[in-house]
């Protein structure tokens, strides 16, 4: 998978993650969270298999969290990656 | 059991991890109109993973695709077949065309998802006027259909007469569909009372479907749910009477009887189902338990 543009999927809401990823030539993960001191390690963890299994290997990822979960947390990510790879119209 | 089919938006995680713990017999989780036609694929990934990571207990897991008209539809079916839902629904049913292309494509996303064939089930959502009078053939297109819905609010544009609380009307339009379905031998599902905050005129709403033979009401609110649970729950009267039906047929059995009577009059079949399924909504609505049956008061 290749990142060609910037995208975004989710939202702001309580339960749920809003992701932005854009291409980069250098793979850089950020995580905001109320619960990063408990759950950082374990989300961050969920985001990098998604990546292995995707083969991406490079791209600025920024994930806001609002308390989702795992389920939640590769969903979102799933849709912006994959809107971010599409070569239509930005999303 | 469909007595409360309860709708969630297919783009709302809290919501839709709230189907754990509700109440509904079905959850409906929708990706057609209460998805914004920009995050149509993220509901569709949100549902999935929802379906495969979370468990819903004895809750059967319902999707309402996009209509088989949009490009989103097919996609929709080859995502949810993967994830492993129990049921689809499908909405803007026209007539038998439409259910058979679904089932057609259902075969196939079962087949290249190694799913048994045939092992997806259909609820036909009826909102136009076209399929409430074709209800009897799509009632009948396929072997997937277990059941058809009415919407209300759809139906009642398309005829172009307001939506009001008394509903008469779709009272044509609901007593057309519980025929069909009940000759097809399927689940009757109401179509849902609107207002929110309206839980007596919503427990009236669902005593009157009831009343007409549905078996099942939709539902937007989980508020509504208590309402529906107690509207669909038979009487004492009702549950007395089809616990002496089911005894007499299990000591007839025992004795070894072809025929069976009760108070000098036969029991034949369809009284015998009746009786089980006013047990069966007892026993859901907490109202009886096996023991009692198993008792006889005489």
């Amino acid at each position: 998978m290749k990142l060609l543009k910037k995208a975004r999927a989710g939202t702001l809401e309580s339960g749920d993650i809003f992701v932005t990823v854009e291409p980069s030539d250098r793979l850089e993960i950020t995580l905001e969270s109320p619960v990063k001191e408990q759950y950082g390690e374990v989300i961050l963890q969920t985001v990098h298999k998604l990546l292995d299994e995707l083969g991406l290997e490079s791209g600025l990822i920024v994930l806001s969290d609002q308390g989702a979960l795992d389920c939640t947390i590769e969903a979102r990510l799933t849709t912006a990656l994959r809107r971010a790879s599409d070569r239509g119209e930005d999303a | 059991m469909r007595r409360s089919l309860l709708f969630i938006p297919g783009n709302r995680p809290n919501m839709i991890q709230n189907g754990e713990v509700l109440p509904a017999d079905a959850l409906i989780f929708d990706l057609e109109d209460s998805v914004p036609a920009g995050d149509k694929d993220a509901a569709r990934d949100l549902v999935a993973g929802a379906l495969r990571a979370l468990d819903f207990g004895s809750r059967e897991c319902v999707v309402r695709i996009n209509d088989l008209d949009t490009k989103e539809a097919k996609t929709d079916l080859d995502a949810m077949v993967r994830a492993g839902i129990h049921t689809i629904m499908v909405p803007k049913v026209r007539g038998a065309e439409t259910i058979r292309s679904i089932a057609s494509l259902l075969s196939d996303a079962e087949g290249a998802h190694g799913r048994q064939e045939g092992s997806t089930a259909l609820i036909a959502l009826l909102e136009t006027a076209w399929g409430i009078e074709n209800a009897m053939e799509v009632a009948l297109a396929s072997a997937r259909v277990t059941g058809l819905a009415l919407g209300g609010e759809d139906l009642s544009a398309d005829l172009g007469c307001p939506r009001t609380k008394e509903g008469w009307e779709i009272f044509y339009s609901r007593a057309r569909l519980v025929m069909a379905a009940k000759a097809a031998g399927i689940d009757a599902l109401d179509t849902p009372f609107t207002d929110v905050h309206d839980f007596e005129g919503c427990e009236r709403d669902a005593l009157f479907a009831r009343g007409l033979g549905f078996t099942g009401k939709l539902c937007i609110s989980p508020f509504h749910l208590k309402a529906i649970h107690q509207a669909f729950a038979p009487s004492q009267e009702e549950i007395d009477r089809a616990a002496e039906v089911v005894r007499a047929m299990r000591e007839g059995e025992k004795a070894g009887k072809g025929a069976v009577s009760l108070r000098g009059k036969m029991i034949d079949l369809p009284v015998v189902r009746q009786a089980e399924r006013v047990l069966a909504l007892a026993k859901a609505a907490g109202l009886l338990d096996d023991k009692e049956l198993d008792h006889d008061p005489r």
